[in-house]
């Protein structure tokens, strides 16, 4: 890799400066000059690296070559469904009058965008079978957010304001008890039975007797154990009993595309991820996309501001008539709605069915391939991930921590690990349905490849990764020791 | 795995060393082996009223975030400053340097439903065994 394997991330742009040198001059000024502020509030030498720029073209070149990205390589981290997302997608978000629009400017010179946003509240409440969308949330765990104040606010609305329990399986996403516990709720965990499904008698003995002190149940579907809850529709029934509601984790709605209608099941609120399932950009922390579908019930209560179509098919911004509010400036992350948009359209419906049905029978290949090598942690049918344990060979003295590592030699992206909590040495690999059978194999073949070398010679296992730009980091000083940024030697 | 003869257990993998209405508190070698490095523990201050089977506080390893549940009801008298401030201490010696808390027990009869090391150990085999089926 011409000379970049050296430790690029401990070498910064302040240790290649150079005194003087610069990388682009600013043209004069061409507008009168202003008096600058007073001395005090004036530093004379900001401590700024001094680049030329090919200094600097080359030192984020070398930086982006060591990126392992879906556009390089098989990434099966589970539950992040980082699959492949089409380049038109790029292109028409950067189309001018998408990318060049004002967040500020006045709605009637902004028709086009509104009715783009307002077409995905409709596709995305014909996909999930709800009756209404806000495209607000900024995030997943924003959805959440938002979903769990609406539930409040409901109940709140209908005098059930001391509902103060938020009931969590077990094998929800970590967010959800976040979230419940970040609105002020008390959290609930309800465990998971012997097959991976919601534990009905807990949940039951969760409710009776008190069941009006639960606001609602967050459930994931499918769940972080990758199955579907074949008992949703009792679920649902014994929740809204009680007068609570049922929220639904939409995370991983690629396994159900096209196939399954949350709100059919009883799903009073439920988030997507467009950055998951509608595929647009994600893995570097953001910018994503949250949006939440609900009922006709709780419409009135979504957050501001709601695309609507007046009569006079003008596109207008609105409150809802009891939003909770604003949740984040101007209309959410424009540019990730208009790719999901163009996405949902250049698939058409059956390609949305398409997806669901890729990216389920790609985790059950995984599944089948791997099962006599490693642990199921259950035997059965999973959705788009499949959840697999090292526990044998943790017996066998090697951690999953160091198979994931080894994969790294393999050119594969190590799957998530350590999670869900609730299996022992737990491997959570999504393949996702972009992936063809040629790319699934090679994994499975480097999984089998780990799985002989524990057995034969473990050693490789444990000191991987040998073949990557640097060797195993040490994640637990990282973590008690942080240096979280660069200082000069003088301590500035 | 090591399971000391003198020390009792509770579900929640953590050991009791008590003398008279004083208990000393710690998690397990098998526990902190299955956490695997532990980078940040939140611990009750001196002072607070623990509940057995309530929340104490937090263990979190390279892995996740784990609660940790007191085994007893007790007022805190002492925490383990040394440990909080180099978690690996609770890896390294789990029974003896990373010990985590110092309690004066509310009930002294809670004491006697803990598990021996006998009972601990048959625990964490099945628990074990459960894993590598």
């Amino acid at each position: 890799m011409n000379g970049a394997t050296e430790d690029l991330g401990a070498t910064l742009t302040f240790d290649l400066s150079r005194p003087g040198r610069i990388g682009c001059a600013v043209a004069a000024p061409d507008v009168p000059l202003s008096p600058l502020p007073p001395a005090p509030l004036l530093r004379d030498e900001l401590p700024l690296p001094e680049l030329s720029q090919l200094d600097v073209v080359r030192y984020f070149t070398r930086l982006s070559q060591l990126n392992f990205s879906i556009d390089t390589g098989f990434y099966p981290l589970g539950s992040c469904s980082m699959k492949y997302n089409p380049k038109v997608q790029e292109d028409i978000a950067r189309l001018p009058g998408f990318a060049q629009l004002h967040p500020l400017q006045p709605a009637e010179t902004a028709q086009g965008a509104l009715a783009l946003m307002h077409g995905l509240q409709t596709e995305l409440a014909e996909i999930t079978g709800m009756d209404d969308v806000s495209l607000v949330p900024d995030a997943g765990a924003h959805g959440e957010l938002a979903g769990i104040l609406i539930a409040r606010a409901y109940h709140e609305s209908n005098g059930g304001g001391d509902r103060q329990r938020v009931l969590v399986p077990d094998s929800a996403h970590g967010t959800n008890p976040a979230t419940a516990a970040m609105a002020g709720f008390d959290v609930e965990s309800i465990p998971s039975d012997a097959d991976g499904n919601l534990d009905i008698e807990a949940l039951e003995s969760a409710l009776d007797g008190n069941g009006d002190s639960v606001a609602a149940l967050m459930l994931t579907l499918p769940s972080t154990l990758g199955l579907f809850e074949p008992q949703i529709l009792r679920i649902a029934e014994l929740v809204h009993s009680h007068g609570a509601l049922l929220y639904g984790d939409g995370a991983n709605m690629n396994a159900m595309l096209g196939r399954v209608k949350p709100g059919d099941l009883g799903f009073d609120v439920f988030h997507l991820n467009l950055h998951k399932t509608f595929s647009t950009p994600h893995g570097g922390g953001g910018p994503g996309a949250g949006p939440i579908a609900v009922t006709s019930t709780l419409a009135p209560f979504l957050p501001t501001p709601h695309v609507r179509r007046n009569p006079d098919g003008e596109f207008v911004l609105a409150a809802p008539e009891r939003s909770i509010g604003r949740l984040g400036l101007f209309h959410g992350n424009f540019g990730v709605l208009v790719r999901a948009y163009a996405y949902i359209l250049s698939l058409g419906a059956q390609g949305l069915r398409d997806i669901s049905e890729a990216a389920v029978l790609n985790a059950n290949y995984v599944q089948a391939r791997l099962r006599d090598a490693y642990r199921l942690a259950y035997d059965r049918r999973c959705m788009h991930e499949v959840v697999i344990s090292g526990s044998r060979q943790k017996a066998k003295g090697v951690k999953t921590l160091d198979i994931a590592k080894r994969l790294i030699d393999y050119g594969v992206h190590p799957p998530t690990i350590y999670f869900p909590l609730i299996v022992d040495e737990a491997m959570m690999i999504e393949p996702t349905e972009s992936e063809s059978k040629e790319s699934v194999d090679a994994f499975c073949e480097a999984m089998l490849a780990i799985a002989r070398e524990v057995e034969e010679e473990p050693d490789t296992v444990r000191d991987a990764p040998t073949r990557a730009p640097l060797r195993r980091l040490d994640e637990a000083t990282a973590a008690r020791k942080p240096v979280l940024r660069w200082q000069r030697e003088d301590g500035v | 795995m090591n399971i000391p003869s003198n020390l009792s257990f509770s579900k929640e993998h953590e050991w009791v060393r008590s003398e008279e209405d004083i208990a000393v508190i710690g998690i397990t070698d098998y526990a902190q082996d299955q956490l695997g490095d532990i980078v940040y523990l939140d611990l009750p201050s001196i002072g607070t009223e623990l509940t057995q089977a309530g929340k104490m506080g937090e263990i979190e390893s390279v892995k996740a975030v784990s609660d940790l549940f007191a085994p007893l009801s007790g007022e805190v008298l002492e925490v383990n400053q040394a440990a909080i401030d180099a978690p690996e201490t609770v890896n390294e010696q789990p029974y003896g340097d990373g010990w985590l808390i110092k309690i004066r027990l509310t009930d002294a009869a809670q004491l006697d439903a803990l598990l021996s090391a006998e009972a601990y150990d048959e625990l964490i085999t099945r628990e074990m065994e459960e894993n590598t089926d």
